[in-house]
């Protein structure tokens, strides 16, 4: 039997997030009256929304092991990058001070990993502890103060400040000057190109193994991400180029994708979340993967940590408040289950996308903030109620 | 003649591709104790659902005549009511409470936003002296004996109002002593006008307890045998109902298969229950498997088979071990872990396929490749074409019916599925591989074909030892057979000596012994 015809209810079901997040979009089109497409609209949802996909990527694992979440991340974000931002202001070689940052990330997620995973403290409560604890030491560390990032280097590589934008090398070398931005471009084809070509592969492998997938399918999928790109490079290149954090947010969702679908640790969070106890028969010790996604997550709120220092220029000790809700809200609603076993990168970039569309859409046409949580309350219902929803048919 | 208080007429009932239930017919007079017998998976406990309402009215075709009205039982609620009150075989009490609080659990004195504790304490007390327990109702439950908390489950019915109570393999976890209390007791529940239906595999004490013994076989009804003469009837007359069945060519020849030497031997083996852990669930057992042999181990339900060998497979199971593995002649000291035990080349294929095997929301391949993935990684990252191909190729060889083996495991058959779960550990590449209940729940054909590939395995001189409920599949399929009994090995046999009645009769003469 052949496949190649999905059902109209299975397609929406399969897509309802894409057509949910294309109808959100489009709606704040017409809404902002076309604002909420333009260049720098653009550029804003990529830089505002930075620590979103990095530390969704983290919270994805954990969720994959059985819906368990980290609370803590908001405060581990806050802790690290204290640290770093007074190490720096203290005059600390700036490597050095990212470094440390990175380390103090995934201690932390290594600590508390131990004892969700070794001790079987209960996840939530583990970070739970650690969200306290890591907010409090963060007060500590800036003595109540906001502490300011003066390095521009920092700045322009984390994405912060006015320059964080990729120079344009190709009109630098032409020796011309203007928009749009000709490396951003280049980039964005190439990306293009590889990506098409990495699908070209994949059917070709699958006729050889005589898998049946939709090629069609396949190739509407690709052509549309494809336009997408194509469209997202444009705008980026009529602005500034590309900004430096979508170099970061695009490095760790390649390697979270990597990670879920190529490797073996990876299908051992699949299987731990899937059924731990089919998996420990199976000879996976069961606990040191749930030690791994806690500490991948950790490694992800130091890096979130830099990435917040450097938007905000320096840290504040209440910096990072409800970042754990936006990564889980991402991971929620790009389909993730909350019982665990089933989720993927690619749903959570729809899910922090759509989080972030709607953010923004909501600020341009002057939704009252209150208000504005309500709806992401709503949304994050909604997506959770239909996982639970579209479960139950299939028993 | 005493009024019939409950009549089953002609009930069937089908699951998807079963029919568990076929024209049963069941008739229990007023103030008797009537006894349910049969094989595991003879429909017992289906007719016993089908009783309580647990399968609604509307599920089952037939009849539930009660105190002479026609019932349309459509939950538990319902039926308890009407004082038919069921007891199941696993105890649903909760730990961490206390007796009263569990005695009156859905069924709370007083108002329900006020539940009046001294009237609950107060009444449960009560029922608890009539069950002769000594114990405060303020008591914890886990603080009291399993056979103290079996009286728990029968106040607690008693609590309800019960009419007519069912017992579900009432003294399957007690000993002796008390389970011959819990018998004396329901005798003299009999004497106040109680009506009982009782469920057992202890053909012993139905014969000491019951009125009429009513045998199952295969979903009907085979006879009901009047127990009120003088002289008990004898086990032999029940054992000759329970199993009376035709041996036809259900299981394929295995032919010039040459068994080699011994490939593992266990040795004086005892392992504890993990949460009671004074309670021996395997006592002393040794068994021996060579190369190329199947070796069946028959029990009950209970007799610790599936503890044996899970805890052979890496201390999957149980506490406080005892005991020496030696395999190929050397002896390894297992470690507490699966991967372990997967490294010496077991590999345990579990009787619950749904809940310790297989992984439902993955696909066909995923499952194949779980328990052997690092052959098919390197440095941590799959080779994801490699693990394609092993996956058809299992598919291939065990016939797994199915579309494409990405085809989500969750959305197969249960023989398909079994298929998966035995392609699984066929990749893992054991020598020694631990079948438990391999063709529970499948339909006659999936049987064969697993029983085809068991006989494959022998040939390629792998060391199988298959644990079976089913006393024709072990006599069938086995070179040798062991027979558990509570914990115990209570006998061996090569499988050209092993009939029926001379296991049946091993199982009941321990039994008694004990």
């Amino acid at each position: 039997m052949n496949e190649n015809r999905m059902s109209v209810s299975a397609f929406f079901q399969k897509y309802t997030m894409v057509i949910a997040l294309v109808v959100v979009v489009i709606f704040f089109a017409i809404a902002t009256g076309g604002g909420s497409l333009k260049p720098g609209s653009i550029n804003n949802l990529i830089s505002q929304n930075g620590y979103v996909f990095v530390l969704a990527s983290g919270m994805l694992l954990c969720i994959l092991t059985g819906g368990n979440i980290d609370l803590s991340v908001g405060s581990v974000v806050c802790f690290s990058a204290a640290v770093g931002c007074v190490m720096m202001d203290k005059g600390a070689n700036m490597w050095f001070a990212v470094l440390v940052m990175l380390a103090i990330g995934l201690l932390i997620g290594v600590f508390q990993g131990f004892w969700i995973a070794k001790i079987r403290v209960p996840a939530f409560i583990a970070t739970l502890s650690g969200m306290y604890a890591f907010r409090g030491l963060s007060n500590v560390v800036l003595g109540g103060y906001r502490v300011d990032i003066s390095n521009e280097k920092f700045l322009f590589l984390f994405g912060g400040g006015r320059d964080c934008y990729i120079p344009d090398f190709i009109r630098q070398w032409m020796g011309s000057e203007g928009k749009p931005n000709l490396t951003c471009l280049a980039i964005g084809i190439l990306v293009i190109v590889v990506y098409i070509l990495m699908t070209v592969r994949k059917i070709h492998i699958q006729n050889k193994l005589s898998i049946h997938q939709s090629v069609l399918g396949q190739c509407v999928t690709t052509g549309a991400i494809s336009v997408v790109v194509l469209f997202i490079t444009w705008q980026l290149a009529s602005f500034r180029g590309i900004p430096t954090v979508l170099i970061w947010i695009g490095l760790i969702l390649g390697i979270y994708q990597y990670i879920t679908t190529k490797t073996a640790i990876g299908r051992h969070l699949y299987a731990v979340g899937g059924n731990e106890k089919a998996t420990a028969l199976s000879g996976v010790k069961t606990r040191n993967v749930y030690w791994f996604a806690y500490a991948s997550i950790g490694l992800m709120a130091g890096l979130g940590g830099i990435l917040t220092a450097a938007r905000a220029k320096g840290i504040d000790p209440t910096y990072g408040e409800g970042y754990e809700m936006d990564a889980i809200a991402s991971c929620f609603i790009g389909g993730a289950s909350a019982y665990g076993g089933i989720g993927k990168v690619s749903g959570m970039i729809i899910g922090a996308v759509l989080m972030g569309v709607i953010n923004q859409g909501m600020n341009m046409v002057g939704v009252d903030s209150n208000f504005q949580k309500v709806v992401k309350g709503l949304v994050l219902l909604a997506a959770v109620i239909f996982d639970v929803m579209s479960k139950r048919q299939k028993r | 003649m005493a009024k019939i208080l409950l009549e089953m007429k002609n009930i069937t009932k089908t699951f998807p591709g079963v029919k568990a239930l076929d024209n049963v017919n069941l008739q229990v007079e007023e103030g008797e104790i009537h006894a349910l017998v049969g094989e595991n998976g003879a429909g017992k406990s289906t007719l016993m659902n089908v009783l309580s309402g647990i399968y609604p009215y509307g599920t089952y075709e037939g009849d539930i005549i009660y105190n002479g009205q026609v019932c349309k039982f459509s939950n538990i609620k319902d039926s308890e009511k009407l004082g038919i009150v069921i007891i199941h075989q696993e105890l649903a009490l909760v730990p961490e409470m206390t007796i009263g609080e569990n005695m009156y659990l859905g069924n709370e004195r007083g108002h329900k936003f006020a539940i009046d504790w001294n009237t609950t304490y107060a009444e449960a007390d009560k029922y608890l002296k009539m069950v002769n327990l000594e114990e405060s109702s303020k008591v914890q439950v886990k603080t009291i004996g399993t056979g103290k908390q079996q009286l728990v489950e029968i106040a607690k019915a008693l609590a309800k109002q019960a009419k007519l109570l069912i017992l579900d393999e009432p003294t399957s976890s007690l000993n002796e002593e008390d389970s011959r209390a819990l018998l004396d007791l329901m005798l003299g529940f009999k004497k106040q006008g109680m009506t009982m239906i009782i469920i057992s595999h202890k053909l012993n004490e139905v014969a000491y307890v019951a009125d009429k013994i009513t045998v199952i076989r295969d979903g009907t009804t085979i006879e009901t045998i009047d127990n009120r003469g003088p002289e008990p009837v004898s086990e032999e007359r029940i054992i000759k109902g329970m199993v009376g069945r035709e041996m036809t060519n259900r299981f394929p020849k295995r032919e010039g298969v040459k068994i080699g030497d011994v490939m593992m031997e266990v040795e004086h083996w005892t392992v504890h229950h993990p949460l009671y852990p004074e309670r021996k669930v395997v006592d002393d057992v040794s068994i021996n498997v060579r190369k190329g042999e199947v070796v069946g181990i028959y029990g009950l339900m209970g007799a610790g088979r599936t503890e044996l060998a899970m805890s052979i497979f890496g201390q999957s199971y149980g506490v406080n071990f005892s005991g020496k593995l030696k395999i190929d002649g050397k002896e390894v000291k297992m470690k507490k872990s699966e991967a372990d035990a997967i490294k010496h080349k077991i590999a345990y294929v579990t009787e619950d396929r749904k809940g310790n095997g297989l992984i439902l929301s993955q696909s066909i391949k995923v499952n194949t490749s779980l328990a052997n993935l690092n052959s098919l990684a390197k440095l941590g990252v799959i080779d994801q074409d490699k693990e394609y191909a092993v996956a058809e190729e299992y598919r291939d060889k065990l016939k797994t019916k199915t579309p494409t083996v990405e085809q989500l495991v969750g959305n197969l058959s249960g023989g398909n599925q079994q298929k998966v779960l035995l392609a699984k550990w066929m990749f893992a590449e054991p020598d020694i591989m631990l079948l438990d209940e391999p063709t529970r729940g499948i339909d006659v054909g999936a049987k064969y074909e697993i029983y085809c590939i068991i006989n494959d395995l022998a040939a390629q001189g792998k060391s199988v030892v298959m644990i079976s409920s089913e006393l024709p599949e072990v006599l069938g399929m086995s070179d040798r057979i062991y027979i558990m009994n509570e914990g115990k090995m209570v006998g061996e046999m090569k499988a050209q000596d092993a009939t029926q009645e001379n296991i049946m009769a091993l199982i009941l003469q321990s039994g008694r012994g004990a």
